[in-house]
């Protein structure tokens, strides 16, 4: 009976989620002759990611990006989380976490594309930094790294505050009271208590930004520009331009490869199953 | 301390809504572009895009592909979380890891591999090709929160109507199901939202027809304009109305 009704999603997750992987990964080990796919195994894709210094970089750019937007997201989400869980009263709770997070509903492409309106040489923080003799010259934000570290940690504050929330008002408020009593001041209590048992819940909304975060196209395309490729920026370029499906698979494969050992990383705080 | 939690907060509202209100504001720009000066007051911007065909039948696709795949992500996996919930199966913990891996791999990866199993099946893009990639990413998130949901209660109330000669079809449809609706509705509300607004695996998997974020996409590329400021406040307008329907009938009525 019970193998009757987990059937249709394993075969679903099986025909359209781990056969395209397998046919993925077969497919990085072809290669091009002009446009025609060879197959074969042939790890010439993988060699060249990692010598040919414009593929090497974007990987570099990518694993940059992501470890600086998920530091910066979570450094700044704790202390919002944790003000509206401690500081808002009870019942205005819901309300001021909904107002956090409301941006979040905004569609994808059009968020970068507003923090381009907010970042651009003529943009809303240069006009008013401008007129208040602040610069002289407009600021060079829209189509910098810059730039799209500020996309994605806008993004993703909102996201690990959630998650950091939801777990800080699960806690007891014994283990604080507890705490005080055996002398602790804030900051003891907060080092030695309240974040180790908010430590699975981080661990996991960091998780979940570094892999999103890797994986995205969208924010560096538009906040990033041309100037520098981010991994996912090179995948569609090789799709676009060149029609070159093999490295393509390969990059991805490498994509993947870094999100896994990610994971491996953080394996022992994570509760994928409690997000 | 009191007042520099205030002011935190103050500043971070600030900056997580920053771009939402220039968003808005510009896209009532009586001008072609959408940053300062604000020269004055107008819907001319929502009238051109409204009146747009390319962008409105994008919409009624975006809507189809997200109701259409959302459904068959929830009832897979409620079946699935049903089954591995309750019946103990040689290789549950295995099954419930499968289930739940897609959600930790990039869509882009999820979408390339697609785009590989199609191209060699011979199988033409359409807003079904992109549908079942929907499929993919929502299934994992419906089968957590169903799974997550279920408890002895509902074990209970099971077994009884099976004690009553319910056959197993009917304990799902009348019992569990219903017992379950709230952390249904959330979960097929949020799958909705995801399809609604994902990008990646649209692009790459769709080719005529389009969904909304990939006509966006191809409006941003004729540069800055406030007609996409409208087009993105609209888009926000529905967003925030779902969330809020949802908040209020779904997440209100389970307390």
């Amino acid at each position: 009976m019970g193998w009757g009704l987990v059937a249709p999603a394993l075969l679903w997750t099986a025909a359209f989620f781990v056969l395209p992987f397998a046919a993925m990964v077969a497919l990085s080990f072809a290669h091009m002759e002009g446009r025609e796919v060879v197959r074969g195994f042939d790890p010439g894709n993988y060699i060249r990611i990692f010598t040919d210094w414009t593929m090497l970089k974007a990987l570099i750019n990518s694993l940059e990006i992501t470890v600086v937007v998920t530091v910066v997201s979570v450094v700044l989400a704790y202390p919002l989380a944790a003000i509206i869980a401690f500081r808002v009263p009870a019942r205005w709770q819901r309300l001021a976490l909904l107002l956090a997070v409301l941006p979040f509903w905004t569609s994808y492409v059009v968020r970068s594309y507003a923090w381009l309106l907010v970042l651009g040489q003529n943009g809303v923080v240069n006009k008013a930094l401008l007129s208040l003799g602040l610069i002289t010259e407009p600021l060079e934000i829209a189509a910098t790294r810059t730039a799209t570290v500020i996309g994605f940690v806008h993004f993703f504050v909102m996201l690990l505050t959630l998650t950091i929330y939801a777990n800080l008002i699960q806690l007891s408020p014994n283990y604080a009271r507890a705490a005080a009593d055996l002398g602790a001041g804030r900051w003891q209590t907060f080092r030695h208590v309240i974040l180790p048992l908010t430590l699975p819940g981080v661990v996991t909304g960091a998780f979940l930004t570094f892999v999103l975060c890797i994986g995205d196209y969208i924010t560096p395309q538009i906040l990033g520009g041309n100037a520098e490729l981010t991994l996912p920026q090179l995948i569609m370029l090789q799709l676009g331009r060149s029609g070159n499906f093999p490295l393509a698979s390969a990059l991805s494969v490498v994509l993947m490869a870094v999100v896994t050992l990610a994971y491996f990383a953080s394996s022992r705080w994570l509760r994928l199953d409690r997000v | 301390m009191r007042a520099l939690s205030w002011a935190y907060l103050a500043v971070a509202y600030a900056f997580v809504f920053l771009p939402v209100v220039v968003l808005v504001a510009f896209s009532f720009q009586d001008g072609r572009l959408p940053v300062p000066p604000f020269q004055g007051f107008t819907l001319d911007w929502y009238g051109r895009v409204l009146g747009e065909r390319d962008l409105m039948e994008a919409l009624v696709n975006s809507a189809l592909v997200a109701a259409v795949s959302s459904l068959i992500a929830l009832i897979l996996g409620f079946l699935a979380a049903h089954a591995l919930a309750r019946v103990r199966l040689p290789g549950s913990v295995l099954m419930r890891g499968v289930l739940i891996a897609p959600m930790t791999v990039s869509y882009l990866i999820i979408a390339l591999g697609l785009l590989t199993l199609f191209n060699q099946a011979g199988v033409r893009l359409s807003l079904w090709t992109a549908g079942v990639g929907h499929v993919v990413i929502n299934l994992p998130l419906c089968f957590a929160i169903t799974y997550a949901a279920m408890g002895d209660q509902q074990r209970n109330a099971e077994r009884a109507a099976r004690d009553l000669g319910a056959p197993e079809w009917k304990v799902l449809a009348l019992v569990s199901a219903p017992m379950l609706a709230a952390p249904l509705a959330a979960a097929f509300f949020l799958s909705v939202t995801f399809s609604w607004d994902e990008f990646i695996i649209a692009f790459l998997l769709t080719r005529f027809d389009v969904t909304l974020p990939v006509e966006i996409w191809s409006m941003l590329r004729s540069g800055i304009s406030p007609a996409t400021n409208a087009v993105g406040s609209l888009v926000f307008l529905v967003s925030v109305t779902l969330v809020i329907l949802l908040e209020v009938f779904v997440f209100r009525r389970a307390k």
